[in-house]
């Protein structure tokens, strides 16, 4: 086994999925949320000439996907050097 | 594509985030997972982790399924593009599109297309991009045409874009451009298949398992969404733009609709190809384009992108540059789907299952034949299309998102999944989403309306019921027939943390 233990094997995924699960939750409250769910609500509110909402669904959205990838890799790294799991 | 968010507006948004929300899953929940075990394609993980030969076999006929609807749209895009510039019908478009990207794929091979690929999205990108700025420049002022579409257009009146679109619309008898027509569950549906399906696309993950290690899965996710998220981020805007040119063009700034005589030469150079009629009802001798009953006009979805620049009057080179951003992309697109589709029959199926003692020579031979009838097959699908290309692709990706993805996310996060809930999952999953498409885009096309909808939810969206489907089937099976052996649940251990990972091996 790469860990030193199997708590630590234990630890590391947990971290892992919870780091993956809050990225998951603000993927879905920008996209299905602020998208799709509450897109009428956020219509009322006008952002540089878009509708909120509108704006959310075509452009706020995909700026935060390419974001929440790059903090995945970062913070996955970090994990990765903590535990003794990194590749060489 | 901007072909289709010009047309449905908002609702189009569920191709922008489906396409690139789906980068956010394979990041996180599959990629480095699939590189640490370490084979190329997806039946393979499938077959090794769930220990079945009949698992294998299955994921090997999903992937043919997905990667041929994926090919037939694309087959769609390449005829449309050949048309315009030979000047022919969409059919003759399509059958030397064909021949093209038979070659292409034949004879360039995988690593061909793997160096190629990069160039060709710059291609594409510049293509995409360099219009775009023009017209947002002439409309609004803009250099960027992400903040262009959201500002005041240049004719003085200090009225947003959007807004005059909308107002537009709204008098032609569209829906409004920024709300749509669409319900919110089918939306909500839609998006979802999407971006699940971009995730357990064969063709896309395939691309994660040849990096040197896992870090780098998670990383290259990151950058090709960056990458394609500037032309996603653009389509939008170039949607926008070109909807309001089209009304202006076609109707007039009058909106009382212009001269057939005085016709721009736009209209007159796709009417050769079919895929614009006017058709003069009220007799008036004018082309009015409008959502009611005063329409004289058929324009197909699939030509906006490439006929944008030409409505907005750009130069000729400027033109010439998207379809050549056109015909790369759908070319690469269709090269890699069409080795998916030759690999899984010629290695997958055949050597592995069906026929053990062909020579590498007979396979090859195979792979070839199959890539042949692929294209064939596709190449009517292009002709006589069941939907417009993103459509087509859309019902790709519900496929992917009913059968691949779930055993993929089982096999990586439940350890304890064992061969017979996978198996049962994908094969209701897949039947389920594949007999929902057929039946009312084949067999009863005249019933494919809200009404008659399971849930309100059409065809393109029906991908995640179907997924939602696999998952509880896997379950229940699973709960049934017990846990996956010890091994398997230690190779389970074994790919979730990085260290290790070797080289990515071939079978």
């Amino acid at each position: 086994m790469a860990f030193q233990s199997a708590e630590h094997a234990k630890a590391y995924w947990r971290e892992n999925l919870s780091l993956m699960l809050k990225l998951l939750v603000v993927w879905f409250v920008v996209s299905y949320g602020f998208g799709i769910l509450l897109v009428d609500v956020l219509n009322q509110i006008t952002f540089f000439g878009f509708k909120l909402g509108f704006w959310f669904a075509q452009q706020g959205s995909i700026l935060t996907f390419v974001a929440l990838i790059f903090i995945y890799v970062k913070r996955m790294a970090a994990l990765d050097n903590k535990y003794q799991v990194h590749e060489d | 594509m901007a072909g289709i968010i010009a047309f449905a507006g908002y609702d189009g948004s569920v191709y922008l985030m489906g396409w690139t929300g789906g980068y956010v899953l394979l990041a996180l929940c599959l990629a480095p997972y699939l590189r640490k075990f370490g084979k190329f394609t997806v039946p393979d993980f499938v077959g090794d982790r769930y220990y079945s030969q009949l698992a294998r076999t299955i994921a090997v006929i999903c992937a043919i399924v997905v990667s041929f609807t994926y090919i037939a749209g694309q087959m769609r895009g390449v005829g449309v593009v050949f048309s315009r510039f030979l000047e022919v019908d969409i059919a003759t478009g399509v059958i030397i599109g064909m021949v093209i990207v038979f070659f292409y794929t034949v004879l360039g091979g995988m690593k061909g297309i793997t160096y190629t690929q990069v160039a060709q999205y710059c291609v594409l990108a510049f293509a995409y991009i360099v219009p775009a700025i023009f017209i947002s420049l002439l409309m609004t002022d803009h250099f960027l045409p992400q903040t262009g579409f959201g500002a005041t257009v240049t004719d003085g009146s200090g009225q947003f874009l959007l807004e005059r679109l909308d107002g537009l619309s709204q008098e032609l008898g569209f829906a409004a451009y920024t709300e749509g027509a669409r319900s919110k569950i089918d939306v909500f549906f839609i998006t979802c298949a999407l971006m699940v399906g971009t995730a357990g696309l064969p063709h896309v993950i395939v691309r994660f398992f040849t990096v040197p290690k896992v870090r780098d899965a998670r990383r290259s996710a990151g950058w090709a969404l960056l990458f394609i998220s500037v032309v996603y981020l653009t389509a939008p805007a170039i949607a926008a733009f070109s909807k309001v040119n089209l009304f202006n063009t076609i109707n007039g700034p009058e909106m009382t609709g212009v001269e057939y005589s005085q016709a721009p030469d736009w209209v007159k150079n796709w009417e050769k190809t079919g895929l614009i009629k006017w058709e003069d009802k009220n007799g008036d001798g004018k082309m009015f384009y409008s959502g009611d009953d005063r329409n004289e006009m058929t324009i197909d979805r699939d030509i906006m992108v490439l006929a944008n620049p030409e409505i907005a009057s750009l130069p000729a080179w400027v033109v010439a540059l998207v379809a050549a951003g056109g015909i790369a992309a759908a070319l690469s697109t269709s090269a890699g789907l069409l080795l998916v589709i030759s690999t899984s029959v010629s290695h997958d199926l055949l050597k592995r299952t069906l026929m053990p003692n062909i020579s590498d020579k007979q396979e090859l031979f195979y792979a070839r034949l199959a890539a042949a009838v692929a294209i064939v097959l596709s190449g009517y699908f292009g002709v006589n299309p069941p939907g417009f290309v993103a459509q087509v692709v859309a019902f790709a990706f519900g496929l992917a998102a009913a059968s691949f993805f779930p055993a993929i996310i089982l096999g990586i996060f439940h350890k304890r999944m064992n061969r017979a809930g996978a198996i049962a999952g994908m094969v209701v999953g897949i039947t389920f989403t594949f007999a929902y498409i057929v039946y009312f885009k084949f067999i009863s096309p005249e019933l494919n309306t809200p009404d008659h909808w399971i849930l309100g939810v059409s065809p393109e969206g029906i991908g995640t019921l179907g997924m939602i489907l696999n998952f509880v089937v896997a379950f229940a099976v699973h709960k049934m027939t017990g846990d996956a052996p010890e091994d398997i649940q230690e190779l389970v251990e074994s790919i979730r943390y990085p260290k290790g990972a070797g080289v990515a091996h071939d079978h």
